[in-house]
């Protein structure tokens, strides 16, 4: 079997197709202590089961990327797997706060967090610069921002025309981790719906891991589908209902009751702590 | 004959009206997405409904929790990624009009969603920016929505997430900001609008039984008053059964 690369220079050097491994030996694979991590997906597609399964496997010091850390990060943060946030919106949307977010950048509970934070617009161009291996993406932000002061952004001035823009560095995590809804047994694999960054930030990626909920004969084109050849993924793991509590269109729908709830679980450090030990330390990953 | 209206429905009554003539509106969780819904119903039913999640002319009959319920994308015209929703849609000044909330508002309707209190050790750590600063920076106008009171409308942000007229007449220029920027501010006592002249906020209307003594009350800064503010005329049975409804959907 061919080894994945694992150097910088991975883009020529990557496996033939993507390998079908069961999550957990995929996690244990792909992913390091101190690694950069973007699990991604905007609302839908979250790779919850993914992201269980670092903890599960005791995964520290990550750097972990994405626009909307919402509950499978606040989750990742709380159990103290995370040395630094990267990031664009940091809320539960339409219920309310992160508390376990909240609570390690105002209190540096289970211990500090370093942040660097952007905009979506920021964020999401940072990734289509990695994706495309250039070492940043210009746009029109940031400026008359606090945000300037306090996060990686320039200004450049265009050479065609001179108006000042606002210059990202790229994204390039070491591991991109990202849930759709099926692959072939190619490992191609295809999503649809809200379609966020993950192909950006799979195409970033020094490594990358793609859940899905099913292994299908044949990928049969749907409209607005994003498709990622086997040959740019490392690993495909099956992952049913790996999305939950959020969602993956066609297959499951979205738990908004559990969304609200996890405002109250999340609120209390010692709920929290039992809630993750009874529901994700203490189950192991479906094969 | 229905129930009179909450001040919490006179503000979305209010909000919903501001949409009748746009062709597109980019539209955040929470009450943004209520009167974009309510105003699709009542007054612009071909209104373009836009979420950061990507998707473009999204038709929801509930009011979504979040900016990627799968009723949006269900509904949509047309989903698109992340990267191209801020670059070809927003960032190119495709959207007529870009429905904000915030944690504080200044007098020049800078918006803050970041933290309250210092930067490296706030007291309370907001969600962020998220869309917010290209949305106010790009799209034709901008609506903010937020609740009256000195918590909210202070005299100095804790911190600028996103600009609205900067510093004052000329700002937005200087910095190279496309859209006009905030046009409204639509709170539950009435309407602040940025003066011609001063890009200062003012308060233009008072919703039915508020006084601009009660406005100013709840404003952290000294509040201009336009020479006579409207009145802002009460909720119709329309629209408010139709608010109603939908709440109850």
């Amino acid at each position: 079997m061919i080894r994945c690369a694992r150097d910088d220079s991975v883009f020529t050097l990557r496996t033939a197709v993507a390998r079908l491994l069961h999550l957990s030996d995929a996690v244990a694979e792909l992913v390091r202590d101190g690694d950069s991590v973007a699990l991604e997906g905007f609302t839908h597609l979250i790779p919850f089961a993914a992201g269980h399964e670092l903890l599960r496997q005791g995964r520290r010091d990550l750097e972990l990327i994405r626009m909307t850390p919402d509950l499978l990060y606040d989750q990742l943060i709380g159990m103290g797997a995370a040395r630094r946030l990267v990031f664009s919106y940091g809320g539960n949307p339409g219920v309310g706060s992160l508390h376990r977010f909240r609570d390690a950048i105002e209190h540096d509970w289970p211990h500090p967090i370093e942040i660097e934070e952007h905009s979506h617009a920021g964020m999401a161009n940072r990734y289509a610069a990695g994706a495309a291996d250039l070492p940043f993406a210009v746009l029109r932000g940031y400026a008359g921002t606090d945000l300037v002061a306090h996060t990686n952004v320039r200004f450049v001035d265009c050479p065609f025309t001179g108006e000042r823009l606002a210059a990202v560095a790229a994204l390039r995590p070491d591991v991109a981790i990202v849930h759709a809804q099926e692959a072939d047994g190619d490992g191609n694999v295809q999503l649809w719906g809200i379609p966020g960054v993950q192909k950006e930030a799979v195409l970033a990626a020094r490594r990358s891991l793609v859940t899905v909920e099913r292994i299908v004969e044949r990928l049969l084109p749907r409209p607005g589908a994003v498709v990622l050849p086997g040959w740019v993924l490392d690993a495909v793991a099956v992952a049913p209902g790996g999305s939950q509590p959020s969602y993956s269109e066609g297959i499951t729908r979205r738990d908004n009751a559990f969304y609200r709830d996890w405002d109250e679980i999340s609120r209390d450090r010692q709920r929290f702590s039992a809630w993750m030990q009874e529901h994700v330390l203490g189950k192991v990953a479906a094969r | 004959m229905s129930v009179a209206a909450s001040t919490d429905e006179v503000q979305t009554v209010v909000a919903a009206r501001r949409l009748a003539s746009a062709r597109t509106v980019f539209i955040g969780v929470g009450r943004p997405s209520i009167a974009a819904i309510l105003a699709r119903m009542v007054h612009n039913p071909d209104l373009v409904l836009i979420y950061e999640s990507g998707t473009i002319g999204a038709k929801p009959f509930h009011i979504p929790l979040s900016i990627g319920d799968g009723e949006l994308s269900e509904t949509a015209d047309t989903v698109v990624g992340v990267p191209e929703m801020f670059n070809y849609w927003i960032g190119a000044g495709r959207v007529d009009v870009g429905f904000l909330g915030a944690a504080q508002v200044d007098r020049y309707a800078n918006l803050n969603s970041t933290v309250i209190g210092d930067y490296d050790h706030p007291r309370t750590r907001l969600p962020g920016a998220g869309g917010a600063p290209e949305i106010a920076s790009s799209c034709g106008e901008v609506i903010v929505t937020v609740a009256h009171s000195r918590r909210t409308l202070v005299e100095r942000l804790d911190f600028l997430t996103t600009v609205g007229h900067g510093d004052g007449p000329g700002a937005r220029g200087r910095l190279g900001l496309r859209g006009r920027g905030p046009t409204a501010v639509i709170t539950d006592l009435g309407v602040l609008e940025p003066d011609p002249s001063s890009a200062e906020l003012t308060l233009t209307q008072l919703h039915p039984g508020v006084t601009v003594e009660q406005a100013r009350e709840q404003t952290g800064w000294e509040l201009a008053v336009a020479e006579r503010p409207r009145i802002t005329e009460r909720p119709s049975d329309a629209e408010l059964n139709a608010l109603r409804e939908l709440l109850a959907r």
